[in-house]
């Protein structure tokens, strides 16, 4: 068995008294795709913003390529090439793609200013690969659509060539049309030999686009399977019920 | 707007809310000037009313900063007073014993001691906002009354002067740098601004983005030079009064030609105004800083989960708005030839309303470097055209009152209409 590109191990985190991930393992092969399933407050996105950097763990440990790392703040985690497209599209309202793109990573010219126009075609250059339809690039990211912003908020993980990514409800904002390109763009990138951890409640998705997921409920894993294992049913009762029917059988 | 003008404006590139205050302040000018009988509209006048706004104007930039970063500073007013006070006490009672009286150091020295006073202030009020998560309205409101008490108890509330001559032409009327050199200065800054057009228009054709048409870079450019030679010779057909020339080859122990005149030019301060925008604006929009400074504006939690150091960055915002406030103080106290108790009084309120006419969202992550300054210029017009019709103080609050409560209605009608939020 080959060395998983990244790996958690045991990791809690509580908030006051509660336990909002309580000794959770979970890992993500180069080239595959794991769902995080559980319904809202389960701890899904707890569990990816501690990987991301966005909180610190109580207790447990992080493993890239089998070596141990420490992830303190949002930089640590972009330093080990880890992207994160968040559910509340973290972008600044105000500022145009380009300058969304690279927030906190400006181009800059010989004299230490930010080179807009240098970021501009640069971002002129991997939207036309990821939505050719992106015309706007002058306008604050405020006045463009869902799928657009979406668009920004991909272009920026996969810019900055990352190794990981985190993609919590990518679609959620999202129509028909732009689903079906968020989804072509994973098994791209999946085919790119990049590990993705995907959160969404839509269980027909999951089951298309990841190899394994993983069901949380108060904070617990439930279970890690592989998608071809399973039933949509035995998901579903997984998330509400907290356990999986077939193994409760076998 | 009328379909062949929107256009036009539109093809320029021109922000239309520029252009709207811009006619304000033209249509308030105009007003005084026919209420005053010719007087407003006068080089006299105009270079006053400069001088006057240069302080505030000064923090205003600042002031863009902090409220775009979704903070306020209610310190500013009184962090001048007590600067001022220090530089005063520097020069008056400190200086003179170590470096001996009437030496160049002195200036030198005070206004280096009151930026870093500034600066220290400004970055341990920023700590305590940025890593306490105190309020910066709390922060500063307590800022406010402290430092306007460290003012009055540094002096007992006395009035520091005189102060040091060179240092008084950084404020004042006497320190202008003559007609030559205000003409050299406008071709400058002419032959920049030309340079400027001309190479970010190279620089979008080279990574092949639509430019506006020539004619429309031409139009602009002359629109610019012919603004910087007006305002150049507006400030050079002020002639400097016979008595005030008479008394200066006095000084020297010269006898004044017959007929001699000499006209003001630039003040300094005015200079300071225009270094101070200019860095200012290359701050906000071509430094990394200025970039997340709008970030965190626009959306804190995007800009931290972007690996934006946002306490930190809270620290330096206010740093640099304690560092203009003593910018500010040397331009204030320079200005009056001493460093009193009140000095800067409510000068917070007015550099707000600046900012917030030239508008700065209170709601943070929009504002202009040059909305802020254009909007310290028509609060002090208002001002000072109002003293000069006789409108009683009283009336004078109300009306500046009202004023800036309308200029924010239509700003956010404004906004409304153009779909920014």
């Amino acid at each position: 068995m080959t060395t998983p590109l990244l790996e958690m191990r045991n990791i809690s985190i509580h908030f006051g008294g509660i336990k909002a991930v309580d000794d959770v393992s979970i890992d993500v092969m180069p080239g595959e795709v794991v769902g995080l399933l559980g319904h809202n407050g389960a701890g899904k996105s707890t569990l990816i913003k501690i990987l991301a950097g966005a909180y610190q763990k109580d207790a447990g440990e992080i493993y890239v390529d089998g070596k141990k790392v420490e992830i303190n703040n949002p930089r640590d985690a972009r330093d080990l090439n880890i992207e994160t497209i968040y559910q509340t599209l973290a972008l600044s309202d105000n500022l145009d793609a380009a300058s969304n793109l690279f927030l906190g990573r400006e181009i800059t010219t010989a004299f230490g200013l930010v080179d807009d126009t240098k970021m501009e075609a640069e971002s002129r250059k991997i939207m036309a690969r990821l939505n050719p339809n992106f015309k706007r690039f002058s306008e604050p990211v405020r006045s463009l659509s869902g799928g657009q912003r979406q668009s920004v908020a991909i272009a920026r993980a996969v810019y900055f060539n990352a190794r990981i990514l985190i993609m919590d409800e990518p679609t959620a904002a999202l129509g028909v049309h732009e689903t079906a390109m968020v989804a072509d763009l994973i098994k791209e990138l999946k085919a790119q030999g990049l590990g993705i951890f995907l959160i969404s409640h839509d269980t027909r998705e999951m089951m298309e686009l990841c190899d394994r997921v993983s069901v949380m409920k108060n904070g617990q894993l439930i279970g890690t399977e592989r998608v071809e294992d399973v039933t949509e049913d035995d998901i579903l009762s997984m998330i509400i019920m907290g356990k999986n029917p077939k193994r409760e059988v076998a | 707007m009328a379909g062949g003008l929107g256009k036009i404006i539109k093809t320029l590139q021109i922000d239309t809310r520029l252009l709207g205050m811009i006619g304000a302040f033209v249509l308030i000018a105009f007003i005084f000037n026919i209420a005053t009988g010719g007087t407003f509209l006068t080089p006299r006048n105009l270079f006053n009313l400069t001088l006057q706004t240069a302080s505030v104007a000064v923090m205003a930039t600042g002031m863009v900063f902090v409220i775009v970063t979704r903070n306020i500073d209610l310190s500013i007013g009184s962090l001048l007073g007590v600067v001022g006070m220090i530089m005063g006490v520097m020069q008056a009672f400190v200086l003179p014993d170590i470096v001996g009286f009437g030496s160049p150091l002195i200036w030198v020295v005070a206004v280096i001691v009151g930026l870093a006073v500034g600066i220290g202030i400004g970055a341990f009020q920023g700590w305590m906002i940025g890593y306490l998560a105190i309020p910066s309205f709390i922060v500063t409101l307590g800022g406010l009354l402290i430092w306007r008490g460290t003012a009055w108890w540094v002096t007992r509330g006395t009035t520091v002067s005189p102060l040091d001559p060179t240092f008084n032409m950084l404020g004042g009327a006497s320190g202008t740098i003559g007609v030559t050199a205000s003409w050299i200065l406008a071709l400058v800054g002419s032959a920049a601004t030309l340079y400027f057009l001309f190479n970010s228009r190279k620089n979008y054709i080279g990574h092949g983005f639509p430019v506006k048409p020539m004619w429309a870079e031409v139009a602009l450019g002359g629109i610019l030079v012919g603004a910087i030679c007006g305002i150049t010779a507006i400030m050079n057909a002020y002639q400097i009064p016979t008595r005030v020339l008479q008394r200066r080859f006095e000084q020297d122990g010269l006898e004044m030609p017959e007929g001699y005149t000499e006209a003001y030019g630039f003040p300094i301060s005015v200079l300071i105004v225009l270094a101070v925008a200019i860095v200012m604006t290359i701050v906000a929009r071509k430094s990394r800083f200025g970039r997340y400074v709008f970030a965190m504006g626009g959306n804190p939690d995007a800009a931290e989960l972007s690996g934006i150091n946002t306490r930190l960055l809270t620290v330096k915002v206010f740093a640099l708005m304690g560092a203009l406030t003593a910018i500010s103080a040397v331009i204030a106290s320079a200005r009056l030839g001493s460093a009193g108790n009140s000095l800067g009084e409510l000068d917070e309120l007015r550099v707000i309303a600046a900012a917030v006419i030239g508008g700065t969202a209170l709601a943070g992550g929009v504002g202009t470097i040059y909305g802020a300054i254009l909007g310290a210029f028509i609060m002090q017009a208002l001002v000072s055209g109002m003293g000069m019709v006789g409108v009683d103080s009283p009336f004078q609050n109300m009306i500046v009152g009202a004023v800036l409560i309308l200029a924010v209605w239509i700003d956010i009608l404004y906004r409304r209409k153009t779909g920014d939020s």
